[in-house]
């Protein structure tokens, strides 16, 4: 029962920490320019900072804005939602659809963007209630029953659009996956530290965070103390909806337009794999939202790393595939027991040792 | 051996680390006889019963099985399967969606293919001799679960069974099914296999039971035929009470509240949830403790699960103060000021891998509500408050409550409902599983919130407990209330004969 100190081992943001550590150490030996920023004007002559660091902040954005759903949906339903992607790929269809009108390729905005953007986010939650509805009342397994959206929604994504390829021409749609003039750091950065600003007050000046560890850690003591499992476990589908909503808006601002098959591809896995580096439990339970929001910016370090060594995206997922290996064998209970045994085994050696 | 035994079991000891499960158990079933085997919690029957169908390796004794030169050795389920001892439990553990005859023979065919006509033609048979109203092509989950649990019994019966035990098979059936089971039950008896039956239901012992073995503690209490045991004899065996054994009652505190006006604080009439068990009144008042009682699985944790709304209840009016209240799910039960410690501490108690104070704090934060969260500096005063209170043993606040001992996480669930402020407290077992002094203290806890006003239901497995502290005890049998007994009537004798029932009735 002794607390065996809470050294830095013991934190939960080692592990990221410790995995940011080594991918910048490497970076320095093998090529400091790395850490190269700098300063530069683009073709319409607004400064911009310019270097690998502010890639990492930049398209980290929309995974760490992923990061905070899928945190609360694996701590309440100890499941992950795979259908993130092709989530992004309707809610931006949504934007664009409203945006756009019947017209593919309209001169003007037919609506403001808050407008868009707001039925996006109800669109994005419905999607997210009817998995946390699958999840929590029918009580299939969160990646089963996401898998549906997962199939579905790239379709659902260009019905809306009737399969068009709509594009918005009004500059003011590029600045929330580019740049405001005159200020040199890309906005996806700052719309991403809103949303960790908005999760950190709710999980101060609400009891969403014990609720959500209760449900996920012993759903049936939760009933008992009063908690519906269930609308928790929907709950949190539907702030990751909302998520997905934010991300969709950066992804479709990024291009001005989309395409339904590669916009956000993938994602999922590399928000499921930020949890997870966050040494956050993929059963459930409790949750380091901080740890995890790490971890996102972690992987973006990754990838900009692996892409600056011009390693092809498609062996990407490869690589990545490594460190998803040794993150999930280090935290499988088999080999956490194992770990505990051998050290435990260890240290009455070493009792037996003192005492003679 | 002696003559028509098929098993015989010798000085059977079983030892788990710090526990003596079976000491020198001798069990002897005879051929063409139903066997009832009877017990309390940790009497020590289900560890028997792992030892004869070899999932537990026995620490000492013999094994005699008719049939088999000098003891038999049983090292896993396969091998007690070969001898001809099967097995069938509570949870039917056939395949759901294969037909009834693929069910018969599933893992038994030697051969890589099958004669399907044959096969279906077997069951057919072996279905018609049993008389279970089946046939092989039908698909099992279309059977209901007391023509499964029959199907099972059969498999297990077919395989040249000697020794069939059956471990609770009617603890899911209606009446009308255990009548038929019964009948099954008979027909194997007649043809010769020895049953040993476990199960929790005295009318249904008394109803098929050719003999009776008892154990307490891990000990024979002895082998008894069942006309030379009446229910009484029966209870007080298991309970390890002698009939006239009146040195525990409770002197003091039974006559003061009698004597006290009652003011009825909580009234159910005719609740009933869909747990099985059969409609029941109950009431409490300000600053009494009352009780249920009965053996296990005689209703007494669904009857305060029901009043909670931990079940989904299905009839029934409640009253408090007075006034009629609607409790539909646990979050009503606690806005009327109701607190519930569960039966068991471990699935709906605590939440493990949380903090010693987050797990006080939680069900008066879910009553405080969603936008009003205690803030960190209130939390660890309330913790430390209920902490020092109650004693707990916990090296600080942030300790997660899993690394802390039974007796200790129950002292923080009683914590957790007690910070609730409840009128009304119900204690289900807060004292299974825990040292004695932890023991004293809750039941001392309890008799000092009484005097404090608040009602509280209090129930244990040992009786003595029960006795000093409760004013007032509901008895329950198989799932019904069949009694309750306050001031002279509370002791001990009284409680087992109301508890065996059948013959006063």
């Amino acid at each position: 029962m002794k607390k065996s100190g809470t050294g830095l081992f013991r934190n939960q943001l080692f592990i990221p920490l410790a995995a940011l550590l080594l991918l910048m150490i490497f970076n320095l030996i093998a090529d400091p320019s790395f850490f190269k920023i700098s300063l530069g004007y683009n073709s319409a002559g607004n400064p911009v900072l310019s270097g690998y660091l502010i890639t990492i902040l930049d398209y980290g954005s929309e995974l760490a804005i992923l990061a905070i759903g899928m945190t609360l949906v694996t701590a309440a339903s100890g499941g992950q939602d795979i259908s993130v992607g092709a989530a992004i790929a309707i809610a931006g269809s949504v934007i664009l659809r409203v945006l756009c009108g019947t017209n593919p390729r309209p001169d003007k905005m037919q609506a403001p963007i808050i407008v868009a953007f707001l039925v996006a986010c109800l669109v994005a939650a419905l999607f997210g209630a009817f998995n946390g509805i699958l999840v929590a009342v029918f009580r299939i397994q969160p990646m089963v029953a996401t898998l549906i959206l997962y199939t579905a929604g790239r379709s659902i994504a260009a019905w809306i659009n009737n399969n068009q390829l709509p594009i918005v021409k009004d500059p003011s749609f590029k600045y929330f996956g580019g740049l405001i003039p005159g200020i040199p750091i890309p906005v996806p950065f700052f719309i991403a530290a809103l949303c960790v600003l908005i999760i950190f007050l709710v999980l101060r000046f609400t009891t969403l965070g014990l609720y959500v560890q209760a449900v996920g850690i012993n759903e049936r003591a939760a009933r008992l103390n009063g908690l519906n499992p269930v609308f928790i476990k929907i709950l949190s589908f539907v702030i990751l909806g909302l998520c997905v909503a934010v991300a969709a808006l950066i992804k479709t601002s990024r291009l001005s337009t989309i395409n339904y098959s590669v916009i956000a591809k993938d994602i999922e896995m590399d928000a499921i794999l930020a949890v997870a580096l966050g040494g956050n439990a993929l059963s459930g339970g409790k949750f380091n939202m901080w740890a995890s929001i790490l971890g996102a910016y972690v992987i973006q370090a990754l990838t900009t790393t692996l892409f600056k060594f011009n390693v092809q995206s498609d062996a990407l997922p490869a690589y990545k595939a490594v460190v998803v290996i040794i993150l999930v064998v280090l935290s499988a209970p088999t080999v956490r027991n194992k770990i505990y045994e051998v050290t435990k085994k260890f240290r009455t050696r070493k009792q037996e040792g003192e005492a003679v | 051996m002696t003559e028509n035994a098929v098993l015989e079991m010798h000085h059977i000891d079983k030892v788990f680390p710090g526990v003596k499960a079976l000491q020198n158990v001798d069990f002897t079933l005879r051929e063409g006889e139903i066997h009832a085997l009877m017990g309390e919690n940790g009497a020590g029957k289900s560890t028997l019963i792992k030892v004869l169908t070899g999932v537990y390796a026995k620490d000492g004794g013999e094994i005699y099985l008719k049939g088999h030169e000098g003891p038999i050795s049983i090292r896993s389920p396969q091998d007690a399967q070969k001898a001809g001892i099967s097995t069938v439990y509570q949870e039917i553990t056939l395949c759901p969606n294969l037909t009834v005859a693929e069910n018969m023979f599933i893992g038994r065919s030697q051969k890589a293919t099958l004669n399907w006509g044959q096969m279906n033609r077997e069951t057919n048979k072996i279905l018609e001799s049993l008389d279970i109203p089946a046939r092989a092509n039908m698909q099992l989950s279309g059977c209901s679960i007391a023509v499964q649990q029959m199907i099972a019994i059969a498999r297990a019966v077919d395989m040249e069974c000697k020794v069939l035990i059956l471990d609770e098979p009617t603890s899911s059936l209606d009446d009308n099914e255990v009548e038929k089971l019964f009948g099954l039950m008979r027909n194997l008896k007649a043809k010769g296999v020895g049953i040993i039956f476990v199960t929790h239901f005295l009318d249904q012992v008394y109803e098929v039971s050719d003999r009776i073995t008892v154990l307490r503690d891990g000990k024979l209490v002895g082998e008894y035929e069942i006309e030379n045991l009446p229910r009484i004899k029966l209870v007080s065996k298991m309970l390890g009470k002698e009939m006239n054994d009146l040195s525990a009652i409770k002197e003091a505190a039974g006559e003061e509240t009698a004597a006290k006006d009652q003011v009825p604080l909580f009234e159910a009439e005719g609740l009933q949830s869909n747990t099985g068990i059969r409609p029941f009144d109950f009431h409490i008042n300000k600053g009494e403790v009352n009780g249920f009682t009965g053996l296990l699985g005689s209703g007494r944790s669904e009857c305060v699960r029901a009043i909670f709304g931990a079940d989904r209840v299905v009839a029934g009016t409640v009253k408090k103060n007075g006034k009629p209240i609607k409790i539909r799910k646990p979050i009503d039960a606690m806005k009327q000021g109701i607190g519930y410690l569960p039966e068991d501490r471990k699935a709906d108690g605590i939440i493990g891998d949380l903090s010693v104070r987050e797990n006080i704090i939680l069900a008066s934060q879910v009553l405080k509500g969603f936008f009003k969260p205690y803030k960190k500096a209130e939390q660890y005063k309330l913790a430390k408050e209920y902490i020092d209170m109650l004693f707990v043993k916990t090296a600080d606040e942030d300790t997660p409550i899993g690394s802390l001992s039974g007796g200790n996480q129950q002292k923080v669930i009683v914590a957790r409902w007690l910070l609730t402020h409840p009128e009304y407290l119900i204690l289900d077992e807060p004292t299974r599983g825990i040292d004695i002094g932890t023991k004293t203290d809750i039941q001392k806890l309890v008799l000092k919130l009484a005097s404090e006003g608040m009602g509280v239901t209090f129930i244990s497995s040992e009786t003595d407990e029960m006795l000093r502290t409760c004013s007032r005890l509901i008895v329950m049998r198989d799932l019904k209330k069949v009694g309750e007994l306050s001031g002279k009537d509370l002791n001990q004798s009284k409680i087992m004969s109301t508890i065996a029932g059948g013959e006063s009735e």
